[in-house]
């Protein structure tokens, strides 16, 4: 059996990802949510990464967002980077514990996922299957410390030796639209220190309150320490907005976005709702400290490319760059052909 | 009664304190007659107390003087860092709608507790799991409620390396 050779992959100050090379090079960044297949083809992992692929720097892999079950993220993951593609790959503290998750991210790392988004996860409660047991051994600052503390010690918890440790660029996740809202920024701190290096935070829908946290956030200097992707989405119909102010966790939109929503003519509304989204992404982008976006088009992504693209945010850059397992082994000796 | 105590933070902060003092003071007395005779003995008045003022789910390694004396134990996500994304708007819980978010309570009690309040932004290891239903006044005491895996870098360390 052939077994991949053994590289040095400590992080030497080069970026560990595009995502972060995006970042870094101060270009305002794009990462859009892949729709988990509920199928064993991985086809439609591909189908679902072909659209997003050109139009942003990276793909999330929910983590059975919502608590609904899907593809697991790990899995998604391993076939975008087999494909090519730049996955981040989310981890919930919701289904397993916390030797579980460092062999995931060991495994992740492995098969090329340099992105990692470090999460609370939602309730079983909120999902399909809530009769399940929450486990929650780590919560999210501690998942973060951890993958941290892999990366720059090369030990697991128990302070066990990893011959390589994941090479990963590590992310948080926040929602500076649910109380306690003076405390938020400060948790954003406690993030930070942990070892978030980059944000994606919830649906942005109420932008006075987003400028007052991103005030805050700059006021503590954590703008610097680390990269703030604002969160955006289309609304599909006032409905819908309606359903995911009222049963989806953590969601707030303000009564004036569903007014809007409401005031055109229900064939309409679908429109609407990108406009709005489009608007919000303009308005989003002129807050000191955001350094991106992160579009959650929940069971509308053949949208998404519509709106970076009316948003003004193609092309995407350095897209010759992405990392293909196939070739990855010789990444150190040779150059990336450019496509 | 238990309503009473629970909206005065400062007052339990400072009972805290008092009965922490009071426990190190003890503390080599209880090493002579052994920690595990007098576990058995202030167990059931430990669980008893907690239970009914904090809502105690015996983790055994008590951080309430630094969660706002709002036990971090009583979310349903067991979060010892803060709050999860999905506090309503009302400030009550994901999970159950009806209880307020512990984190939001933990937050407001905190700016009313001169003595511990500033602790709130400590980062909490994770928990251990085996400390489950022990007495977390004697683990203070033996100093295991102290003990985090061995891998475990304090936050403060960190600091230090980069």
């Amino acid at each position: 059996m052939q077994r991949d050779p053994v590289v040095s992959i400590f992080h030497n100050g080069e970026p560990r990802s595009r995502l972060e090379r995006v970042l870094r090079s101060g270009r305002f960044a794009v990462t859009a949510e892949l729709n988990p297949p509920d199928s064993a083809d991985p086809q439609e992992v591909y189908d679902a990464a072909l659209v997003l692929s050109s139009i942003c720097d990276g793909i999330n892999a929910v983590d059975a967002s919502g608590a609904n079950c899907h593809m697991s993220s790990v899995a998604i993951c391993a076939l975008l980077t087999r494909a090519g593609y730049e996955p981040v790959y989310q981890v919930s503290c919701r289904d397993r514990n916390r030797i579980a998750i460092q062999g995931d991210l060991l495994g992740a790392a492995a098969m090329g996922v340099r992105n990692v988004l470090c999460i609370t996860g939602d309730d079983v409660t909120a999902g399909d299957q809530p009769e399940a047991k929450r486990v929650f051994d780590l919560d999210s600052i501690q998942l973060l410390h951890t993958a941290r503390i892999m990366r720059d010690y090369g030990v697991y918890l128990s302070g066990r030796k990893l011959t390589v440790p994941p090479p990963l660029f590590l992310g948080a996740a926040e929602n500076p639209f649910a109380p306690p809202f003076d405390w938020r920024p400060q948790r954003l701190a406690k993030k930070v220190a942990a070892g978030a290096e980059f944000i994606q935070t919830q649906y942005c829908f109420d932008i006075p309150r987003f400028r007052t946290f991103m005030q805050r956030v700059c006021d503590l200097g954590l703008h610097e320490k680390c990269f703030i992707l604002a969160g955006v989405g289309p609304l599909r119909s006032a409905g819908a907005a309606e359903f995911m102010r009222t049963k989806v966790p953590g969601v707030y939109i303000p009564d004036a976005v569903i007014e809007r929503l409401k005031g055109v003519p229900k064939n309409k509304q679908r429109a609407e709702g990108k406009k709005i989204c489009i608007e919000i992404i303009q308005q989003v982008r002129e807050i000191a400290g955001v350094a991106g976006i992160h579009i959650m088009a929940y069971r509308q992504e053949e949208l998404v490319a519509e709106i970076v693209e009316e948003a003004g945010l193609l092309p995407r850059p350095f897209r010759a760059e992405v990392p293909h397992p196939a070739r990855e082994r010789h990444l150190h000796r040779q150059e990336e052909p450019a496509r | 009664m238990t309503t009473i105590l629970r909206n005065r933070p400062a007052l339990l902060e400072k009972t805290y304190q008092i009965a922490e003092r009071a426990a190190w003071t003890l503390n080599p007395l209880i090493a002579k007659i052994g920690y595990a005779r007098v576990e058995r003995l202030i167990k059931p008045a430990e669980d008893f107390a907690k239970e009914r003022i904090f809502g105690c789910h015996h983790c055994g390694q008590c951080i309430l003087h630094s969660t706002g004396m709002s036990c971090p134990m009583e979310c349903p996500k067991n979060l010892r860092n803060g709050p999860c994304g999905g506090v309503r708007p009302n400030g009550h819980c994901e999970v159950k709608p009806e209880m307020r978010c512990v984190w939001v309570v933990a937050y407001e009690n905190s700016q009313q507790m001169p003595i511990y309040g500033h602790e709130l932004a400590q980062i909490q290891p994770p928990v251990n799991r085996r400390l489950e239903d022990t007495s977390a006044w004697i683990n203070m005491l033996t100093g295991v409620d102290k003990h985090v895996p061995a891998g475990w870098i304090p936050i403060e360390n960190i600091e230090v390396v980069q």
